[in-house]
């Protein structure tokens, strides 16, 4: 067994413990917005593409599910599939668009079209605008399995945190993932090479949206609601920030800035706009003197020890 | 009373010079961006939020000092300009080898943290500034009835954007500028500052977004958010125009002004939407922008 293998092993050792230690809502939040990230690092990470507007699939799948189980009464894994589904499509609407500029006109155009789709959250009728909707039913697994202990939950959540990132994995050590790392790296000489660019951009993106909705959807399963706060750009910022702190272009990175991120908001929930200061205030500290993030940072110390050793 | 397509026409006389000046709000903040991005390669996420410091300097000089508009008109672009000079002097200069993602992301972060303040002391409701004196109640047009400030805002807000473009445009230190724009090492050799250069265009770039929000500030309620939701607006204006050009940015803001207010009469569900739409479209039409050119 190498050394990678041990360590996602351990991992989910601790996922698996993690529920009879602590809070297993905290957890099942923290479990979603790493998922989150790790969708929005698929963009930024391995394709260099800044979406500064991924809320709106997020949000926009958390309305879709919440629908679908409480208006439809669907069973919680065809109700995340639909709002998978939904953020997909968008995706497909808004990568077309946006994949046809470059660099920071592509952060300018999908910060633009989520403040759309916020607009539209306000306005449509099935949104219930500044209430959300509430108390979402998680229902029954497959029509079998009763979600509504805690516990059942976070090990649905779990199973599909999973299932995205080892999909993520795949898809970053696929051959598919080494043309988006071309991108990300010379995107001129992948052009060269006989690529069409702007496809992988746009396949690229699609899955990114797809993940980021099945994150959002679990979400709304998780803690029972789907607010407007989801969709605003806010929520865009809080998923670059939690790349961007983790480790923008590692694998694991999103998942510890989404910890940190979420914990911080957690503890720190009773004082107000000071979430939003220290949030920025990490942004700035990040970009300029720790631009590789924790893990990156990690990563590179580990590597630098051994190639001094030689 | 005439009626235009069903509306009355002092009704849509009076949301089209809301438009315009909307539209003028949207010029003096894209002109900023563009003349930002031009020199430094940074988009200024900042904008909106130095915007909206410009606001609450002018009601805070108001306010705690008796200074009135007209020297607050002065004096707010300067302490944003001042600002500007810190933030580029200590944080910005240390980016211009990087992606130019990183200016964005930095300057995001500094959004961010302006606007928690602003909110910590203010609250998120707004703050009325008083109309000075000179500017209350309306000029009889004949035809309908203009308020006195609106003309006044979109009177100055042309005569500063057109005034930024003729030096830009046609002047010595102009020129400099440009050329510092297409080859700063050049420029260097020639026995130009251009380190002070790239200084003072940000600070002035972000000078006219704290002169906007001084004369932004009688229009709307001073508060913490009202820069965050104009800078979405204007990037969309942004995307629209195309970066490239300074006559663009002008005339796309004001012309999606006026757009925005026309929706607002005829169907005015779609009012906050309007601008994106346009962006989408302009996109599948002219991915360049109007005014752009692909690089």
């Amino acid at each position: 067994m190498n050394k990678t293998t041990m360590f996602y092993g351990a991992m989910l050792v601790v996922a698996l413990v993690a529920p009879f230690v602590g809070y297993p809502l905290f957890l099942m939040k923290l479990l979603c917005f790493a998922l989150f990230a790790c969708a929005f690092n698929l963009l930024i990470g391995f394709t260099g593409l800044l979406s500064f507007g991924h809320a709106m699939f997020f949000g926009s799948a958390a309305y879709a599910c919440a629908h679908a189980a409480k208006v439809w009464g669907w069973t919680p894994e065809v109700a995340i599939l639909f709002g998978t589904a939904c953020s997909a499509v968008i995706g497909a609407i808004v990568g077309t668009l946006a994949v046809r500029r470059q660099g920071i006109y592509f952060a300018m155009i999908t910060l633009a079209l989520s403040q759309m789709i916020y607009f539209f959250c306000v306005q449509a009728p099935f949104t219930y605008a500044e209430d959300g909707i509430q108390s979402v039913p998680r229902n029954k697994l497959l029509g079998l399995i009763d979600l509504k202990s805690d516990l059942h939950m976070y090990f649905f959540v779990l199973a599909i945190f999973v299932g995205g990132f080892a999909l993520i994995h795949r898809i970053i050590h696929s051959p598919f993932g080494q043309v988006l790392k071309s991108i990300r790296e010379n995107e001129a000489r992948a052009l060269s090479l006989g690529y069409d660019v702007d496809r992988y951009k746009l396949v690229a993106f699609i899955l990114s949206a797809g993940l980021a909705g099945m994150a959002g959807a679990t979400k709304t399963l998780a803690l029972g609601l789907a607010t407007l706060t989801d969709v605003t750009w806010q929520m865009s910022g809080e998923v670059v920030l939690m790349t961007l702190l983790g480790g923008m272009g590692t694998i694991v990175g999103p998942v510890v800035g989404a910890g940190v991120i979420v914990a911080m908001q957690n503890y720190l929930s009773g004082f107000g706009s000071w979430v939003t200061i220290i949030m920025g205030a990490t942004f700035v500290v990040c970009v300029l003197a720790f631009r590789r993030g924790i893990v990156g940072e990690f990563e590179y110390r580990i590597l630098k020890r051994r190639n001094g050793g030689h | 009373m005439s009626e235009i397509f069903g509306v009355p026409v002092q009704a849509l006389m009076g949301q089209l010079t809301i438009g315009l000046v909307n539209g003028c709000f949207y010029a003096l903040l894209s002109l900023g961006l563009a003349v930002i991005f031009g020199m430094l390669n940074i988009v200024n996420f900042a904008h909106g939020a130095l915007y909206m410091v410009g606001a609450f300097f002018s009601w805070m000089l108001l306010n705690y000092a008796g200074v009135n508009y007209w020297y607050s008109l002065i004096l707010a672009p300067l302490g944003v300009a001042a600002i500007g000079v810190v933030i580029e002097r200590t944080m910005l200069k240390w980016l211009y080898q990087l992606d130019h993602l990183y200016g964005l992301l930095l300057t995001f972060g500094l959004a961010l943290v302006t606007e928690g303040v602003f909110r910590h002391y203010y609250g998120s409701s707004g703050q009325p500034y008083d109309l000075p004196e000179v500017f209350r109640g309306p000029i009889d047009l004949g035809f309908m009835m203009l308020p006195k400030y609106r003309a006044w805002v979109v009177v100055a807000s042309l005569l500063v954007c057109f005034a930024t473009w003729y030096v830009i445009e046609k002047t010595k230190l102009g020129a400099y500028l440009r050329a510092g724009t297409e080859n700063p090492k050049l420029v260097q050799a020639f026995g130009i500052n251009v380190p002070l250069m790239i200084t003072l265009t940000y600070a002035f770039g972000v000078g006219l977004a704290g002169f906007a929000g001084v004369m932004a500030a009688p229009v709307y309620l001073v508060a913490p958010t009202m820069g965050s939701s104009i800078i979405i607006v204007v990037f969309a204006v942004v995307v629209i125009g195309g970066m490239g050009s300074i006559m663009g940015s002008i005339v796309t803001g004001l012309g999606l002004g006026l757009i925005e207010g026309l929706t607002k009469v005829y169907y005015p569900e779609a009012s906050t939407t309007v601008v994106f739409v346009i962006m989408a479209i302009v996109l599948m039409v002219r991915p360049a922008g109007l005014f752009g050119k692909e690089k």
